[in-house]
């Protein structure tokens, strides 16, 4: 499709409108963590780095920190596992209420996340008796992690042609033999992808996890939720922001890599979409 | 033993696909439907007037009430309304840079902007609601800004509202839309154009067919996350939504926060319908 | 097309099946009240303590260096602290009923509901040996006791104010008409702020008990049908001038300072802290009285460190913490000890710890209940009515 300058610029004028809208407030933050006064006034009378090897030193900010990855490593590996076995299930089987399963899958993250956790936590106090603990969070998270791996999964399944894994049943190997030297291996690159984008959402999640977590224990977003609003050293919780983001740089440049890689040798999108395959 | 297990399986497909589906549905069905029926059956109960502890036993008291009361509907109304602008304005805002990444940028550039798309989905939710309640307030940024030209921002209330959700939830339209965008194959393009179609003519003819359903798939996520949404209203609205009533019930009266999540699990599951409709999850 | 679509009716029993299956253990899984013996005795701590606290009750020093009085009670009883803050009351009886907690700093709002719910013990106050010295005025009240039983250590009291920026708001307002008239409180029309609390309702109550004496209200937490909606109407009136109901305390401050803010009920904490930071602010008790706190440390039935509780409730009566907590919060200390040790000589004064004629002129908070307390029977609107009434009120 050819385009007229016109149109190219007018995109671009478009692109540039919303990349501003994104990152001036992210810019706004950067500046909150730089700013040393006590209330956060606008603009910063002065800037300081000052923050930033406080916030590292942080041991409140560094445990929560460790609890969101523990809690998005845990939860993401059960999503890996559940969410891959619906989909082997959905693009490789025919049966019954195949369908239902999509809608089921999909159902955890459609829903408000004070819905989902409300009702976790009802079943966790009141039916089960148990203590709220990280373990319930991981339960929680995973539970709306599934539909993203699934997704994922089943999206590069239905373009994979089954020749391969006709073959290889064809030459005597058993179905998990099949799976783990030919399904597996093509399908690695979307579960990595489905996979980073799961722990995301896990980590960045407070809803589901505020109603799920124990009464001594911190993720991340609880530590801001539980700082962010308190009088003193406003900037400092601005600061643990920044560093975060700067941390997920790592992980967001292997999800663009594996898309991209997947798109040479799948040709197709898709991968790191956290939505149902229109 | 392996073997004569896999053999088992082989010639069983039934048997395998209950073995797959075992894990993840019993999940799914004990542990996440299971969970809503213990809230919905927790709607049904009521508050011992005294302690305010719960009490079980059967009442229909508490939707009654979410009937009778027109606060409840007009929250209802107002959280829909405002998930509704939230949507529009984002695949609004999505659009163009989607089309941009998807059809117009060189691979190098494609890949700089969905990292950049995807950035803000790892800074977090709460910081960029603290900082927009600072942006907003009296003496903030956006006033600051707007001063010089005679204006005033629209202050803490339901415009700021929809404004901070429009920025949080807006990476969760845009990829959806880039990913559908994506998917038309280029040649398809230049049929229509060799064909005769003017470009305004391609884009309703032949692009819009093609990416609404992709928009209508950004819209669930959009669309929920507003729906559910307590934090945001709190910080920088002054009028409740059903996320703060059900919140705000969950700490005093569970079973009345209970039958009030009826309302956002109804709405979500006509969304869904609605949008399987358009043909959101056709491929799924 | 999914499954659940093409058939709907097998789909939804699918559904109902699931939850008939889950009902049926959600059934047997009944809550077990425990209602627990007073306690006697102190025993050996357990090394940790887990706490529901308004904020500024429990500091460590990580507000402020200075102020800290968790850290040496670390080290006296070993026992290590944690603190969860609370922001309403309401959160505060929910964090308790979770079982998780030894104890909280409690309201008179949410005492008497831990009390009725057995979720606190009746202790025997002769084992704490600060409790001699609590000021006797905050002794055997409704919200920290019942039949005689004791629940718990009284921390300090406070009025409800109303705070003001001096700039904004001139003259001095003396009167709760300044928010509730709408001749005047249209003036501040959207930089007006309350907090966002049912139990906000008695403030109404209290204005109303001065303004409009036919209503015959005497108690503005035992209000019947008609006293009860002349409140609430008074409130939905409000509302249109109200810039922000104000969840938490600093959120009540950044408020002022980004001049959101320039009037509203408040606390002493609050004005402290603007004033400590340089903000034109100030606060009155208005003449119409107002309504206030009296807090207790109260000892959950549930405690897994029921000593270390115990200890920290007698920490918390102590002078010396006493003086330190009740001047970083603003408050009067339950203590009288405390007095002689604040570091400005003049606190008690400032906050009429002595004054009972200044205490009389505040109606403390408490559980609104249907028995109305006098002759007009069981006929007042309960807290869940007041709970109901405040989602109305907001909108």
């Amino acid at each position: 499709m050819t385009f007229t300058p016109l149109t190219r610029n007018l995109l671009r004028v478009a692109v540039a409108i919303t990349l501003a809208f994104i990152y001036i407030p992210l810019l706004i933050i950067l500046l909150y963590s730089m700013n040393p006064e006590q209330t956060l006034s606008w603009p910063p009378e002065s800037l300081t780095l000052e923050w930033f090897p406080k916030a590292i030193q942080d041991q409140a900010a560094r445990d929560a920190l460790w609890n969101s990855v523990k809690v998005g490593a845990a939860a993401t590996s059960i999503a890996l596992v559940l969410g891959t076995l619906a989909s082997l299930a959905v693009a490789r089987h025919k049966f019954f209420g195949r369908e239902s399963i999509t809608f089921l899958v999909l159902i955890p993250i459609a829903l408000p996340g004070i819905v989902t956790g409300i009702a976790l936590n009802a079943t966790f106090t009141q039916v089960f008796d148990m203590k709220l603990t990280l373990f319930t969070v991981i339960v929680a998270h995973a539970t709306f992690c599934i539909v993203i791996v699934f997704n994922n999964a089943a999206a590069r399944l239905r373009r994979m042609s089954t020749t391969l894994e006709d073959a290889s049943a064809d030459l005597g190997a058993t179905p998990w033999t099949t799976f783990r030297r030919v399904t597996l291996p093509n399908m690695r690159s979307a579960l990595v992808a489905g996979g980073l984008l799961a722990f995301a959402l896990s980590f960045d999640e407070i809803v589901v996890t505020n109603f799920t977590i124990g009464a001594g224990d911190q993720t991340l977003p609880i530590y801001i939720f539980n700082t962010l609003f308190r009088p003193n050293q406003p900037g400092k919780v601005y600061a643990v922001a920044v560093i975060a983001i700067l941390l997920s740089m790592i992980p967001v440049y292997i999800a663009n890599r594996l898309t991209k890689e997947e798109s040479v040798t799948a040709s197709g999108a898709g991968a790191g979409t956290p939505i149902p395959e229109p | 033993m392996g073997r004569r297990l896999a053999d088992l399986f082989q010639g069983h497909p039934r048997l395998t696909v209950a073995a797959l589906l075992a894990a993840p549905i019993g999940w799914l069905v004990i542990g996440y439907l299971g969970s809503l029926a213990v809230m919905l059956a927790a709607s049904f109960w009521h508050l011992n007037e005294l302690s305010g502890e719960v009490t079980q036993g059967f009442s229909l008291d508490n939707f009654d009430t979410i009937f009778s009361d027109e606060v409840y509907r007009t929250i209802t109304f107002r959280t829909i309304g405002v998930a509704a602008a939230v949507t529009v304005t984002d695949a609004i805002l999505a659009f163009p840079i989607a089309f941009y990444m998807a059809k117009l940028a060189k691979p190098r550039m494609q890949s700089v902007l969905v990292v950049a798309v995807l950035l803000p989905l790892w800074s977090s939710y709460l910081v960029k609601v603290g900082a927009w309640r600072l942006m907003l307030s009296e003496d903030g940024a956006i006033n600051w800004a707007l001063s010089p030209f005679g204006l005033h921002g629209p202050g803490y209330g339901t415009v700021a509202v929809w404004l901070v959700m429009s920025y949080i939830w807006l990476p969760y339209m845009i990829i959806p839309i880039y990913a559908g965008l994506q998917r038309i194959p280029d040649s398809l393009l230049s049929a229509s154009e060799d064909l005769g179609a003017k470009p305004a003519k391609t884009f309703r003819k032949v692009i819009m067919p093609l990416t609404f359903p992709a928009i209508v798939a950004g819209s669930i996520f959009t669309f929920s996350l507003t729906l559910g949404d307590y934090i945001t209203p709190a910080n920088v609205g002054n009028k409740q939504f059903i996320g703060n009533v059900v919140y705000s019930n969950f700490v005093a009266n569970l079973p009345l926060a209970a039958a009030i999540t009826v309302i956002p699990i109804v709405v979500m599951v006509i969304y869904l319908l609605i949008a399987r409709r358009f043909g959101a999850f056709e491929h799924v | 097309m999914s499954y659940a679509n093409r058939h709907p009716a097998r789909f939804a029993w699918l559904l109902v099946l699931a939850m008939v299956g889950v009902l049926a253990v959600a059934g047997c899984g009944g809550s077990s009240d425990s209602n627990s013996d007073e306690v006697t005795s102190i025993g050996q701590t357990e090394g940790a303590l887990n706490l529901i606290a308004w904020a500024g009750y429990a500091e460590d020093g990580s507000t402020d260096k200075t102020v800290d009085w968790v850290t040496p009670f670390e080290k006296q009883t070993q026992c290590k602290v944690n603190t969860k803050t609370a922001s309403t009351s309401d959160e505060m009886v929910k964090l308790m009923r979770t079982g998780q907690y030894d104890g909280v700093s409690a309201s008179g709002d949410a005492s008497v509901r831990l009390i009725e719910g057995g979720d606190v013990s009746p202790i025997d106050m002769s084992i704490l040996s600060n409790y001699a010295d609590i000021n006797p005025s905050l002794k055997d009240q409704d919200y920290n006791s019942k039949d005689g039983q004791n629940y718990g250590m009284p921390h300090g009291w406070g009025a409800n104010v109303l705070l003001y920026n001096k700039d904004a708001v001139q003259p001095a307002p003396d009167s709760w008409g300044s928010v509730f008239d709408p001749a005047m409180a249209s003036k501040y029309s959207g930089k007006i702020t309350a907090p966002d609390n049912p139990i906000y309702i008695a403030d109404a109550a209290v204005y109303l008990e001065a303004t409009q004496p036919d209503l015959g209200i005497t108690d503005p937490y035992e209000l019947d049908e008609d006293q009860f909606n002349a409140a609430v109407d008074l409130l939905k009136q409000q509302n249109k001038f109200i810039g922000e109901y104000w969840p938490d305390a600093t959120k009540n401050i950044s408020s002022y300072t980004n001049g959101d803010s320039v009037i509203g009920s408040s606390w002493q904490y609050q004005t402290s802290a603007l004033q400590a930071a340089g903000e034109n602010v100030d606060a009155d008790l208005p003449k119409e009285g107002s309504t206030g706190w009296s807090d207790t440390w109260m000892l959950s039935s549930q405690a897994e460190h029921p000593n270390c509780m115990l200890e920290w409730m007698n920490w918390m009566g102590s002078p010396k913490v006493q003086a330190q907590v009740a001047e970083w919060f603003g408050e009067a200390p339950a203590n009288l000890g405390a007095c002689d040790l604040t570091s400005d000589p003049n606190h008690c004064d400032t906050y009429h710890a002595k004054d009972e004629k200044y205490y009389d002129q505040i109606a403390f908070w408490k559980t609104p209940i249907s028995d109305c307390g006098d002759d007009r029977g069981s006929v007042c609107m309960t807290y869940d009515q007041w709970v109901q009434a405040w989602t109305e009120i907001k909108g």
